[in-house]
């Protein structure tokens, strides 16, 4: 195979964009082109979830490459729940790495903000099992809440734990001018103050309201080539050194422990395998924290910390800008925001972006590796990415 | 304009009890205080209204530009029985809050503003206006509609209003909805929450001075950034038409 770069980032801010999809979906890839300094691909991949369901638009692709005047270039859909960005960056990276392409661009897209919260979490519900789930209701914050309460009894994570996820991801954004939630929060607003219950209602218990990410639109992309093309952008170079992914029941009861998130450590250690470097060598890491006690258990789970540590990482600031190993310096999905298609190629924007040195006020200090993790349904597919700067 | 004149036009505003001003701890671990404000700080505030009027999203300008009116109104002695009530952290305007009294029984409310966005700063004011029209005028309802898909996410379906579609509302005469006191007794310790006396050196800062708001709405600056109206055409078109107008001069 060979070596595959990063040489374009592009991003729209996160937030409610009143744009026609294909718009959303095509406005990363100019800026990311841009950024390359090329004006053409060999093909696009668009990372999408809901387009049929929400938009009303199916055929997505066809549309973006033509808004972008990328045609004749080959353009498809990449579906895989809320981890279609990883995977589309996965199948870019085996067409450039396979020989088959030489320069092809990866946008990841979503406008779930066109229907009201209730539709878009039935939307995004449409993912677990349709009869043993969700025929009976359930939603992700449900099935987070129950994972979450499940957690808290086996390993001492604490109410407190989660709020101290939100603050901190809540903090990062503020540094992020394309991040969704631009508020400040502290544990006394959303956890100690008698106003507390009012200011942070409960969604799913224990999970409340700001154990939750928003429901966003916007949309992220990013340029691979093969490292011919890479070097003559004069950039920076990344490398896209590891992809791992992996996959575990559809129905979360099916899993002999269901406090264990199989699918991520196999992902993780995949990921890792093939970029030759282990969890100690990543300095800054994106995970999906859709809900809070999600960071701290994928923080275990790729290896950064022992399994049912990850809470006490976070209370010592490990895991803060400026920390062991910073997570989510852009806000993760708690503070950037969601657009689940999206979330993914976001996620690697960043960690380009940190690689680079080029994050601003949010910058982790000279990190050489780093690392995504993007989490499908319930933990059933999750496709992990490492990211190396070479020069 | 004549002395005469202006009693025929000047509305004659009932006694209506002061609302006790009361304070709460917001998520950012901020005390913002809620209280009511008199005729002669109402410039204070319209200075700091003006500007949302440029700002199309979540149609501040049209909310903006009606609180204005009304503030205006209600200081140049145009509008009868209105109360103003402002949220204010640290002195900071962060909310208003308007409505007026109809009769005994039922009260109007008008706007609800909130110049600084999120941590429930704007869902709070409008719980301290319907307080006072319940706990303070005594009134039985509260005639109230939405301007704003938030506005109405916050009011008809947070506080599950009743219907009262045969009441035109005075903002424009859509149908109204209600606000009754069974809604209200549910809302209260949950929705409707705060705590009094506020301490002295608390409101001591609100008095002294209406400060402008930290971070206001504005208008977006970039593409995409935020929103604009629906269907408006997006910039795309337009950086790829320079493209390509680059490429054809050899840039």
């Amino acid at each position: 195979m060979r070596d595959v770069y990063a040489i374009g980032i592009g991003i729209t801010s996160f937030t409610r964009l009143e744009f026609p999809l294909s718009e959303i979906a095509a406005y990363p890839v100019m800026m990311a082109l841009k950024d390359a300094g090329i004006r053409k691909v060999d093909h696009l991949y668009v990372a999408n979830m809901g387009s049929a369901r929400v938009n009303h638009q199916t055929g997505l692709a066809s549309a973006v490459v033509d808004t972008l005047s990328l045609t004749p270039a080959g353009a498809e859909v990449i579906e895989n729940g809320p981890a279609s960005g990883a995977s589309a960056i996965k199948q870019g990276f085996l067409a450039v790495a396979s020989g088959m392409h030489d320069v092809v661009a990866v946008t990841g897209a979503e406008r779930m903000r066109e229907v009201n919260s209730l539709e878009a979490t039935g939307f995004v519900a449409t993912l677990t099992h349709p009869l043993a789930e969700y025929i009976y209701g359930v939603t992700l914050p449900s099935m987070a809440g129950m994972f979450t309460r499940a957690y808290m009894e086996k390993y001492g994570v604490t109410s407190r734990h989660l709020a101290m996820v939100a603050v901190k991801n809540q903090d990062n954004a503020l540094l992020n001018e394309f991040a969704h939630i631009h508020q400040a929060i502290t544990v006394e607003g959303i956890l100690d103050s008698p106003e507390a219950m009012t200011n942070n209602p409960y969604v799913a218990d224990p999970l409340r309201f700001f154990d939750c990410c928003p429901v966003s639109d916007g949309g992220a992309s990013v340029i691979l080539a093969s490292r011919q093309v890479a070097e003559k952008t004069g950039r920076p170079l990344v490398r896209l050194a590891g992809i791992g992914q992996a996959t575990d029941t559809h129905c979360v009861h099916e899993r002999e422990e269901p406090t264990d998130l199989l699918a991520v450590r196999r992902a993780a250690a995949q990921s890792f395998e093939m970029a030759g470097v282990s969890p100690s060598d990543v300095g800054v890491a994106e995970l999906h924290d859709a809900f809070t006690i999600l960071e701290i258990v994928e923080s275990e789970e790729v290896g950064f910390f022992k399994k049912g540590e990850g809470h006490l990482a976070l209370e010592r600031g490990e895991t803060r800008i400026g920390g062991k190993i910073p997570i989510n310096p852009s806000g993760g999905l708690k503070g950037r925001g969601h657009p689940v298609g999206a979330t993914g190629v976001a996620q690697a924007y960043e960690i380009v972006l940190q690689l680079r040195g080029e994050a601003g006020k949010r910058q982790v200090a000279d990190p050489g590796i780093g690392f995504t993790c993007n989490f499908g349904g319930f933990g059933n597919n999750v496709v992990c990415l490492t990211f190396a700067r070479e020069n | 304009m004549s002395v005469d004149l202006e009693k025929i036009l000047r509305p004659i505003d009932h006694e209506m009890p002061p609302f006790p001003p009361k304070y709460m701890t917001i998520a950012s671990g901020e005390e913002m205080v809620i209280r009511q404000v008199t005729r002669d700080e109402i410039p204070d505030i319209l200075i700091h209204v003006a500007p949302l009027m440029s700002v199309e999203r979540d149609f501040y300008d049209v909310v903006a530009a009606r609180v204005y009116a009304e503030l205006l109104a209600y200081y140049r002695h145009r509008m009868q029985d209105e109360y103003v009530l402002v949220a204010q952290v640290d002195g900071e305007l962060c909310a208003v809050v308007n409505g007026r009294s109809v009769d005994d029984d039922t009260g109007m409310s008008l706007h609800t503003l909130a110049l600084r966005r999120g941590l429930r700063i704007g869902a709070h004011a409008f719980a301290a206006k319907m307080e006072y029209h319940m706990d303070i005028l005594g009134h039985k309802e509260v005639l109230i509609v939405a301007e704003s898909p938030i506005g109405f996410r916050r009011w008809m379906i947070e506080y599950k209003l009743e219907k009262r579609f045969e009441i035109p509302h005075e903002l424009g005469g859509p149908p109204s909805w209600a606000l009754t006191r069974g809604i209200f007794e549910k809302a209260r310790g949950t929705l409707v929450i705060g705590r009094r006396p506020v301490p002295d050196a608390l409101l001591a800062k609100a008095m002294g001075a209406i400060l402008p708001p930290s971070d206001p709405p504005t208008p977006p600056e970039d593409l995409l950034a935020a929103t604009r109206s629906k269907y408006d055409p997006t910039g795309t078109a337009l950086i790829l038409q320079r493209w390509m107008q680059q490429e054809r001069e050899g840039k």
